[in-house]
């Protein structure tokens, strides 16, 4: 496929393998910081075929894993009203809440559906002018854009029996995070290309000079990883900082200011939980008040009151910061399976866990 | 597919009692149902056996050929939403299921059994269009419907229809075809390109259009099976002597897709199996769809396509058979069967590494970005 195979090239890979053989002379840790960006690594086998002096740990970047258990109660026990119909993006709804998921919601009753775009669920919501409609609006800065129009949509065409719950987060407040950290080991982040494609990448050097640590955005096929790790390591054995840019078909510095326009018009930054790794000051964004209207967790209250508390034997948040591989887990791949699992990363297709099982990667 | 219903075939002495939908009484045993069969179902599938009427159908002995061949029996049953798609519907999954089900053992199809579940309010002519499709599909398939039944559920009690059929084939003598006989050093065959099927029904049922539209790739299978075991089949054979049957496994890659069959069989016959990724046949729309939905092409469910495990030594005629054969033209030798890693299934992937392809754990959701 035009696009795609170019960037999958079994050639290329071997001379990509080749120039960070060549560079590296010393082992390197780097944290791809996006769900996807672990995926495609797995998923091609990249990660056997790098030299052993590149240690890949897999970063908190997946929008399913991060979202808090207690949102997923909440968001449970809205799917559960009768006058509510429930849309969200479909890997959202196997994620465990504390009792059940939204597939067992549907199994009883509920109106819980799919949706490829809020913009579908605006029209769920047109044909449906009796019940709420609400849409679970989750992920990063990259989905971010797509549920702002949404909300401006609604609002303009007076769409009264529409609602999100909000959960974004957002990429730089979790790198500052994971640098505060005190057993932080990782030598060099691997930015998420998606992410900076909307917001550009000005954000990170700020970031890049403070903790002396290079930051390359970076794509998601094999070919676009490995160019991204070859810088990395590039900077690191020159002993520089900088923000590098490896995935310029798609990323400029400014990012995509109409995108960002409309994030601002809606949303405004706020303090967000991460699941498993805890609140992270200022690393979200929630609904501005002037569109309070459109606010799930305010229009049915009584969900502000649910109050959950994560499993202890996941160690879901450990993988997420990553401190720990999915199968240093004692429960991964025997409690722990994609049909029935603990956390949330063995949950998404993007999540850590998922991939190293779905892809096998039974304790090495 | 059928695109109008033939209306032709419809024999009409008396209205069916001008409902154009299907109500209860279509299915409470009385004038209303011997109607609907006697004006629908009989004309549509019209063949001696069926016209017998009984409660049940007599088959004699001597349908079933030879001595030292085995009968196959099996059952399906076909619940897809929306009931016609682009390259099918549900009448010819219906049909086409059962006997690529009974191909699978190297059987060849004989007769059918068609049950009907209703939902009150399905329009006749939708009925009518199905029932037709049906018809087709027997035709084409070279079986009959043998015996049938139907009932209807109150409305919001069923999709519309669900049709479960079950079928009757004969296997010949010299063919031992199952899922535990794959041997190390076999080659593993797809008969065509991956996941056109899945994804053309998904693309009705959730509304993305591409520029090119995806069609099913529903088909019978038992005329390529009938090819493919006429070449390979074991027995004594005068100049070659004593031969082994070459075809140790075959599978529709339905539900699961590629993934989920060659799972099964390494499973089954305690072996693991290798391929790699590149000599996948898949069209460049259905790559695209998934790699837009984040779906992976060797998850995704096919309605006429066959995995075959068979010996090396006779792969290169088999596979001639196969590309000799309409259905089977794109037909490649994906991997091969190996004694490491046993009920494993590995993929070398297209940059050269390698990744176990796992069972499907469930539904095949989208991802989120």
């Amino acid at each position: 496929m035009k696009y795609l195979d170019e960037y999958r090239d079994a050639d290329l890979t071997r001379k990509l393998l080749a120039d960070i053989q060549k560079t590296v002379t010393r082992g390197w840790t780097l944290m791809e910081v996006c769900g996807g960006q672990t995926h495609s690594i797995i998923k091609s086998g990249l990660d056997q075929m790098l030299p052993p002096e590149i240690n890949l740990i897999h970063g908190p970047g997946c929008p399913v894993c991060v979202t808090p258990l207690e949102l997923v109660d909440k968001a449970i026990a809205l799917a559960s009203r009768p006058d509510v119909i429930f849309t969200s993006y479909g890997d959202m709804l196997r994620v465990p809440g504390s009792a059940r998921d939204l597939f067992a919601v549907k199994a009883a009753g509920g109106d819980v559906r799919i949706v490829y775009s809020p913009l579908d669920a605006l029209e769920i919501a047109r044909k449906n002018p009796g019940k709420t409609i609400v849409f679970f609006a989750i992920g990063f800065e990259t989905t971010a854009p797509a549920n702002a129009i949404a909300i401006l949509q609604a609002n303009a065409q007076g769409l009264t029996n529409f609602a999100v719950l909000v959960s974004h987060v957002t990429v730089p407040a979790a790198i500052t995070a994971l640098m505060d950290s005190p057993d932080m080991q990782v030598d060099g982040f691997l930015a998420a290309g998606h992410v900076c494609t909307v917001m550009g990448f000005w954000e990170y050097e700020p970031l890049a000079a403070k903790y002396k640590i290079p930051i390359v955005v970076t794509g998601f096929e094999p070919i676009d990883l490995l160019h991204g790790i070859l810088e990395c390591v590039r900077e690191l054995e020159a002993g520089s900082f900088q923000v590098r840019n490896a995935y310029a078909r798609s990323v400029t510095r400014e990012g995509n200011k109409p995108a960002q326009a409309v994030i601002q018009k809606v949303f405004e930054m706020t303090d967000r939980a991460w699941r498993g790794i805890g609140v992270i000051p200022m690393s979200g964004y929630r609904l501005r008040d002037k569109f309070a209207a459109f606010d799930a967790e305010k229009r049915f209250p009584e969900v502000q009151t649910i109050e959950t508390k994560e499993s202890p034997v996941c160690i879901s948040g450990l993988v997420l910061q990553g401190r720990k591989k999915p199968n240093d887990c004692p429960a991964f791949g025997k409690e722990c399976t994609p049909q029935s699992p603990l956390g949330a990363t063995m949950v998404s297709s993007e999540g850590a866990c998922a991939a190293y099982y779905r892809y096998g990667r039974y304790g090495k | 597919m059928i695109d109008k219903p033939n209306l032709l075939g419809w024999t009409c002495p008396r209205p069916l009692q001008n409902y154009p939908t299907i109500v209860m009484g279509h299915g409470a045993g009385g004038r209303m149902m011997a109607d609907l069969i006697e004006h629908l179902f009989a004309p549509a599938f019209d063949n001696e056996w069926l016209g017998q009427m009984g409660d049940a159908t007599k088959l004699d002995k001597s349908l079933f050929g030879i001595r030292d061949s085995s009968l196959a029996f099996t059952t399906d049953s076909f619940v897809v939403s929306p009931l016609f798609f682009p390259g099918g519907n549900i009448g010819e999954l219906a049909v086409y299921g059962t006997v690529n089900d009974l191909a699978m053992r190297g059987a060849k199809p004989l007769f059918l059994s068609a049950g009907f579940i209703l939902e009150e309010g399905l329009p006749m002519e939708t009925l009518g269009r199905i029932v037709d499709a049906m018809a087709a599909a027997c035709k084409k398939a070279g079986v009959k419907i043998a015996t049938g039944d139907t009932k209807v559920v109150q409305k919001g009690h069923g999709d519309g229809i669900y049709i479960n059929t079950s079928g009757i084939g004969v296997i010949p003598a010299g063919v031992d075809i199952g899922p535990a006989n794959a041997r190390p050093g076999d080659v593993v065959l797809v008969s065509g390109t991956m996941g056109d099927h899945g994804i053309a029904v998904m693309s009705v049922r959730e509304g993305l259009t591409f520029e090119t539209e995806i069609k099913s790739d529903t088909a019978p299978l038992n005329g390529l099976v009938e090819a493919m075991v006429e070449v390979s089949r074991g027995g004594y054979y005068p100049r070659r002597g004593r031969r082994p049957p070459a075809i140790h496994c075959l599978r529709d890659a339905t539900r699961g897709g590629l993934a989920a069959v060659l799972n099964e069989l390494s499973i089954a016959s305690k072996v693991g199996i290798e391929f790699d990724e590149r000599n996948v046949p898949i069209r460049p729309e259905v790559n695209a769809a998934c790699e837009m939905l984040g779906l992976d092409p060797f998850y995704i469910a096919n309605e006429g396509k066959l995995v075959a495990i068979a010996s090396e030594a006779e792969a290169g005629t088999i596979l001639h058979a196969m590309r000799s054969h309409e259905l089977g033209k794109e037909a490649v030798i994906i991997g091969k069967v190996t004694a490491e890693h046993p009920s494993l299934v590995v993929a070398k992937t297209a940059i050269g590494g390698s990744r176990i392809v796992d069972v499907p754990a469930g539904e095949l959701l989208p991802r989120i970005c």
